[in-house]
């Protein structure tokens, strides 16, 4: 029997071969957060501690609403609150609930080096398997908004999987059930963008001129997508990039570096290989050992 | 709550003042976004602080803390000067026309009959004029000066929109955009909710906030329509049920009154219950209280309750103070007064006022049993956590029983909802360890008690004799079993005018309507009859269909009363019987009938020519823009300052604070004065917890882990405080030291001229539970309480904050 | 003075151990590396007992290899400055490759060639262990900025290669080299060895009386006098 998760797969990181791609039907899925009804009650948080099992440790209260501080191994979402004054003056506590975005070009399964560890569903979700994952944090690297995290413990990479055991069996993601103001809506791209649409209408009716979505271009957009009332400015929301992109020094490096770099070191290799059937081993000769000798008997002579 | 939740949504204008329902009451917050989405809605929020409720606002204004009758009034009389209140409703619904007695005045901050020395008044001018019949005399033209619209115009005169922000320190650009928006819902068609709760009623004039409110939304036409109403969002799951059962030290089940000592006949007590209407064809609902009274009597006394006896009137306990509230319990236990205490579900350590005196109380006592499914602070009060609950156990002679009990998911039972909903409940999971049910506690206890009356006799053995106790297991009584003793049956058949019987002698009755004062039914709580019938649990009901789609599913639980959704809903049509909205009706006359989405206030059939009005329990009919003398400290609402305020009160400075306030000597002296204690705290709830109980989960803990204080950032730069740093806050009762949290979100106000600041005191951390150790708001905050209810003022009270180290550990 | 029987000493023994913890080193960092640089050779992970072994490992053995190599630089350092005559040298590099001796000049104990692999490897084993620092996830990661880590990353990954060039260089001459690799085994080259390919260093051992690796320090013209 075919093993059908593994048939989802449309991307697999550090794979050169074309995963499986004859289900092609799979509709694209999107969570839609609407940062503009959002309440910053973390019952999302709590949501996805209870659904994933997670209990990162009771800390301090460091200045910030935002607790646990960042997102960690153990704490795949987090709201995050900034307070902003806007140009005439008044105060807006904008509060954005913070983690994976599941992009459709992931940077994280871009840099990932180990077969299978970060993989993308036909539905656009990308999850890390973790039975695979080695560790280093090049996803670290590879994710344009600072996402996943390293557990020092077992030295494997964790972030929000958008709840995709659930997802695969047609429920919501936990967080999604969770939201009592219905501001993390789940369901297709389309219909989460048609939504979004209405949204952006009713916030500039109330004078939010630059109210829009943020489903970033950079990364081929995304399977999370915020609704924002100052879509200009997505930096004011807790320093959500204003254009992310896989950096270009992981294109690089993931990209042009590795073919030149096989072909030059083979080309090295080879190299060699043919100047040693070409031109041969430098061996001593006899009339070099005779030179020595005569140099060290001249030498003992004088 | 007189709508409902879901009701929110039919909303025009939501104002949030007095409570901050986004945070403390995230869930049904949910209608709020719904208003805003599907009915373009504008939200308002009101608070001293820029709340998670404001972050989601249309429109948000400071004020400083307990000065929301201020605002108020200046509201109600911007409505009036610009005539934007809803003539036709205030006319046919309100007692804006009827005269009061000339006798009646408001002189410098007192209303007529102040007495100085018992710091209360004597009401009889509070009243209308009556006429020959006893009715209320009304002049509909509202020309006669001492009509109560004109009298009402006049008390709120001195609220000008200077004298309104001078007092709140409200910005008054701001102000004056919100008083046009609440008047922009004086037309017939639209609707504002008021979401109130704590941040009103923890005042010691909060029963007075809520009246100011009330008395708007009667202005405005707001009050029985879609999407209107005065919505108190309760703080606990089942606080509604609490009152509704009466568990205050001067009530019975069904907002009965326990009757004073003074009242020492069932007639007596019963000669200033039954209101006898005061206008024309009124209904005053309250003459039916002698059938709830004697069957209450049935219910508890079973047949020991006759007419020979006045129904057992004589074992009632008869208050010989208004009310033994738990101020006044506090105040007998550090007196010596009361050396016994059973505490119930309920953590007084945290969670009422000036903390050192309660532990000090509890210190004193013979014994104290608490009995709760988490481990309280309050059980633990003897035991010395360090400067977070200092104590030497060696020093206290209080012997504790620490009792736990089972929590709502480890039993069957029902809720009563913000929204006046019974709602029953299932048993979700085994209790832990040796918990035992409420239930099955207080039986044994009464058991026991009842067996060593038996034997030894004692002062007054009846009322405990005579209890009636008919349940499968005596010791154990199912709550099907209780619901249905409030619920209440027939004891006899029981017959209409045609002698045709209605109800058999033991079955379930249908409504109060049932109900009679002769002995043949029992109810243990009239306003819950028909929550659980021959039908069956009609609380257990899960049908959410909703007709109209209008927030309305008459077939989900159970509402009181008889199942109604919106309160007063037969003024959400006007006198002829037709919806005021058109797009949102609740009820309409169609000819023949009240017909629509909600059970109607009155007999369906009552024509609307009857004019009989919808306030029915109201011996008039009508709204109360003039309260008569239902309220401690007059008719009208007035400003008083908070008991501890930096400020005089400008209206008038000799009188400052609430006149008719109780407040013992002790608790007086412990009173700062603004030299000292030069900062206005508020305290208040956090989403991430519910009081004192959520910090034993570890989920909760986590999310909100340490006990911290908010303060603006002038006041912050002023003091040398950081962000995250720590700071010792103090008041004349105590001091705790956390974090300090410096935000953008308070923002000092001026107030008469002067910069005001207000820190913010969030109250959940204590000394038991996952979370970190914590002081407790409460050690800050006065012991004092509304003139009406004794709610504790949390909400405005002194302090002074400085720079700290951190605590000593 | 009569010479031995034995050879000339080319690696005194602590060089070889040295050289060859390096060797050692080296090569586990380019399987282990390698593994995590292109996906078609991540089965040398296997090598390390999988993924995490190779991950984890990896640091560790550049650890090895910085301080190993620092051992190298410091036994070597002398004989490998750069002279001017290395220039001459390299200027007949056509002819050294095809294995002509004729107007070659004579090459010191390193000829340029060598030394350019040493100074090649002097720069780059230090420039991989410190931007490997940087991405050392463990336990550096926290000090840095992603951004920083991302310049770190291309970093390594690029002097990783330009060491894996120098590398196949370097082991290739040896192979070419007759007589090399086995100098490097046991220590020893014979005369005739030293005379063709390093006869100016062949010469200075010569004339000092030094069984090598270096000249005595004191020559025998300067005992005459």
């Amino acid at each position: 029997m075919a093993d059908l998760q593994t048939q989802n797969y449309i991307r697999r990181s550090a794979t050169t071969l074309t995963p499986p791609s004859v289900r092609n039907h799979e509709q694209e899925v999107a969570k839609l957060i609407d940062v503009t009804r959002c309440i910053g009650c973390k019952a999302c948080q709590s949501a996805c501690m209870e659904w994933n099992n997670l209990r990162p440790e009771v800390g301090h209260f460091e200045g910030a609403y935002e607790n646990p501080g960042d997102l960690a191994p153990s704490v795949w979402t987090l709201m995050r609150f900034e307070e902003y004054e806007n140009d005439v003056g008044n105060l807006e506590w904008l509060i954005r609930k913070d983690g994976c975005m599941h992009c459709e070009d992931p940077g994280c399964l871009k840099a990932c080096p180990a077969p299978g560890a970060i993989v993308q569903y036909a539905n656009g979700i990308v999850d890390f398997m973790s039975d695979a994952c080695i560790g280093c944090g090049y996803c670290l690297k590879g994710c344009p908004f600072d996402i996943p995290r390293i557990n020092p413990v077992d030295h494997k990479s964790y972030k929000c999987t958008l709840c995709s055991d659930r997802v695969g069996v047609g429920l919501e993601p936990a967080c999604v059930k969770a939201c009592p103001t219905g501001a993390i809506m789940f369901g297709s791209k389309s219909d989460m963008k048609d939504w979004a649409g209405e949204r952006i209408e009713d916030l500039k009716s109330r004078g939010f001129e630059n109210a829009g979505l943020y489903d970033p271009p950079g990364v081929g957009g995304t399977h999370v997508m915020y609704v924002l009332h100052h879509a200009d400015k997505p930096g004011i929301y807790s320093g959500l990039p204003e254009n992310p992109t896989i950096s270009k020094l992981v294109q690089f490096w993931k990209g042009l570096i590795k073919p030149i770099a096989i072909a030059g070191i083979a080309f090295a290799a080879v190299t060699a290989f043919v100047h040693w059937i070409t031109v041969g081993p430098n061996d001593v000769e006899q009339n070099d050992e005779d030179e020595a000798d005569r140099l060290l008997k001249k030498a003992e002579g004088s | 709550m007189t709508n409902t939740w879901q009701d929110i949504k039919n909303a025009n204008l939501v104002v949030v003042m007095g409570g901050n329902a986004a945070e403390a009451h995230p869930c049904g917050f949910k209608w709020v976004i719904e208003a805003k989405i599907e009915n373009s809605a504008k939200l308002v929020v009101i608070d001293p602080r820029f709340t998670r409720t404001a972050s989601v606002a249309d429109k948000y204004a400071p004020i400083r803390p307990g000065t929301d009758i201020a605002f108020l009034s200046g509201v109600i009389r911007y409505l009036l000067a610009n005539d934007r209140i809803q003539h036709e409703y205030v006319r046919a619904y309100t007692n804006a026309g009827m005269i009061v007695k000339e006798e009646f005045g408001f002189v410098d901050g007192l209303f007529s009959g102040y007495n100085e020395d018992t710091h209360s008044y004597d009401k009889s001018s509070w009243e209308y004029e009556f006429d020959e019949q006893g009715f209320a005399k009304v002049d509909e033209t509202w020309q006669h000066p001492r009509c109560v619209i004109n009298l009402l115009r006049k008390h709120v005169d001195r609220y000008t929109p200077e004298m309104v922000t001078r007092i709140c320190g409200t910005p008054i650009e701001k102000y004056m955009e919100i008083c046009e928006l609440f008047a922009s819902t004086s037309a017939p068609d639209k609707a504002m909710t008021s979401l109130f709760a704590l941040g009103w009623t923890q005042h010691s004039v909060g029963a007075q906030n809520i009246r100011s409110m009330a008395m708007i939304q009667l202005l405005l036409g707001n009050i029985g329509v879609a999407g209107g109403g005065m919505n108190a969002l309760r703080g606990h799951s089942n606080i509604q049920g609490l009152t509704d059962v009466g568990l205050l030290s001067n009530a019975m089940p069904g907002y009965l009154t326990l009757p004073y000592d003074r009242e020492d006949t069932f007639e007596t007590y019963m000669s200033t219950k039954q209101f006898k209407p005061l206008r024309p064809g009124q209904i005053s609902y309250w003459q039916n209280y002698r059938k709830f009274m004697v069957s209450f009597q049935k219910a508890i006394y079973g047949d020991a309750a006759t007419a020979e006896n006045n129904w057992a009137y004589d074992w009632l306990p008869k208050l010989d103070v208004p009310l033994y509230d738990i101020i006044r319990a506090f105040e007998m236990m550090d007196k010596g007064e009361m050396t016994g205490y059973i505490c119930q579900g309920f953590n007084p350590l945290q969670a009422f006022p000036d903390r050192g005196k309660i532990r000090r109380s509890l210190g004193k006592l013979k014994y104290l049993i608490t009995m709760d499914p988490l481990d309280t602070e309050t059980s633990r009060f003897w035991e010395d956590f360090g400067p977070q609950n200092p104590s030497k156990p060696e020093d206290i002679q209080t012997e504790v029983f620490q009792l736990p009990t089972t929590c709502f998911a480890e039993e069957n039972g029902s809720l009563v909802n913000s929204a006046r909903w019974l709602q029953w409940h299932w048993k979700a999971a085994e209790a832990p360890g040796m918990a035992k049910s409420d239930i099955w506690i207080m039986s044994g206890i009464f058991h026991r008690m009842r067996e060593m009356y038996r034997k030894e006799g004692g002062a007054f053995p009846d009322p405990l004799l005579h209890l009636s106790w008919n349940y499968t297991d005596p010791h154990d009584p199912d709550p099907e079993e209780l619901s249905k003793d409030m619920n209440g049956r027939a004891l006899v058949d029981l017959k209409d005018a045609s002698g045709a019987v209605t109800v058999h002698a033991g079955k379930l009755l249908d409504g109060f309507a049932q109900l009679r004062d002769d002995g043949t039914t029992a109810s243990g709580c009239w306003i819950f009859t028909g929550s659980f019938t021959e039908k069956g649990n009609q609380m257990a009901r899960r049908d959410a269909s909703d007709p109209r789609e209008q927030g309305i599913a008459p077939n989900w639980a159970w509402a009181w009363p008889a199942n109604r959704r919106i309160l007063y809903n037969r003024a959400s049509a006007d006198p002829a019987g037709k919806a005021w909205n058109p797009g949102k009706p609740v009820i309409e006359w169609n000819g023949t009938q009240w017909t629509g989405i909600d059970v109607p206030d009155y007999t369906p059939t009552t024509k609307p020519s009857d004019s009989v009005g919808p306030f029915i329990m109201n011996a008039e009919g009508l709204g109360r823009l003039f309260a008569r003398d239902q309220m401690a400290e007059g008719p009208f609402p007035e400003h008083y300052e908070p008991f501890e305020s930096p400020s005089e009160n400008i209206l008038h400075p000799k009188v400052k604070s609430n006149p008719a306030a109780r407040v013992f000597a002790d608790d007086r002296a412990a009173m700062g004065k603004v030299a000292d204690f030069p900062y206005v705290a508020t305290t208040y709830r956090l989403t991430e917890h519910f009081h004192f109980w959520t910090k034993h989960a570890l989920i909760n803990a986590i999310l909100q882990p340490e006990e911290f204080i908010e303060i603006g950032e002038v006041l912050a730069k002023q003091k040398g405080i950081v962000q995250g740093g720590w700071v010792k806050v103090s008041s004349k009762r105590g001091w705790v030291t956390c974090k300090a949290y410096v935000t953008k979100r308070i923002k000092p106000l001026i107030v008469d001229g002067k910069p005001t600041h207000v820190i913010g005191v969030p109250l959940h951390w204590g000394f038991t539970g996952q979370a970190r150790k914590g002081f407790g708001a409460n050690t800050l905050t006065p012991s004092v309480g509304d003139a009406n209810t004794q709610t504790p003022e949390f909400k405005a009270f002194l302090v002074n904050i400085e720079r700290a180290t951190g605590p000593a550990v | 003075m009569k010479y031995p029987k034995a050879n000339i000493v080319r690696y005194p023994t602590v060089t070889r151990v040295n050289h060859w913890i390096t060797a050692g080193c080296f090569v586990l960092l380019v399987l282990s590396g390698l593994a995590m640089f292109h996906p078609m050779l991540f089965f040398l992970t296997e090598l390390f007992g999988g993924g995490q072994w190779a991950r984890a490992a990896h640091p560790w053995i550049g650890t090895i290899l910085l301080l190993s190599y620092g051992g190298m630089i410091v036994q070597f350092w002398r004989d490998e400055l750069f002279t001017w005559d290395d220039l001459q040298w390299s200027k007949s590099i056509a002819k050294v490759i095809v294995n002509e001796e004729e107007g070659v000049p004579e090459a010191p104990r390193f000829n340029a060639g060598q030394k350019l692999v040493f100074w090649a490897m002097a720069f780059l084993v230090p420039a991989l262990f410190f931007s490997g620092l940087l991405i050392w996830e463990v336990y550096f990661s926290s000090y840095t900025t992603i951004e920083q880590q991302r310049y770190a990353m291309l970093i390594h990954s690029l002097c990783a290669i330009a060491a894996i060039l120098v590398w196949i260089t370097h082991v290739y001459s040896g192979i070419w080299i007759r007589g090399s690799v086995s100098a490097m085994m046991h220590g020893h080259v014979t005369p005739g060895w030293a005379f063709r390919h390093h006869r100016k260093w062949f010469r200075s051992l010569v004339a000092t009386g030094s069984r090598g690796p270096v000249p005595n320090p004191t020559s025998r013209t300067e005992h005459k006098s």
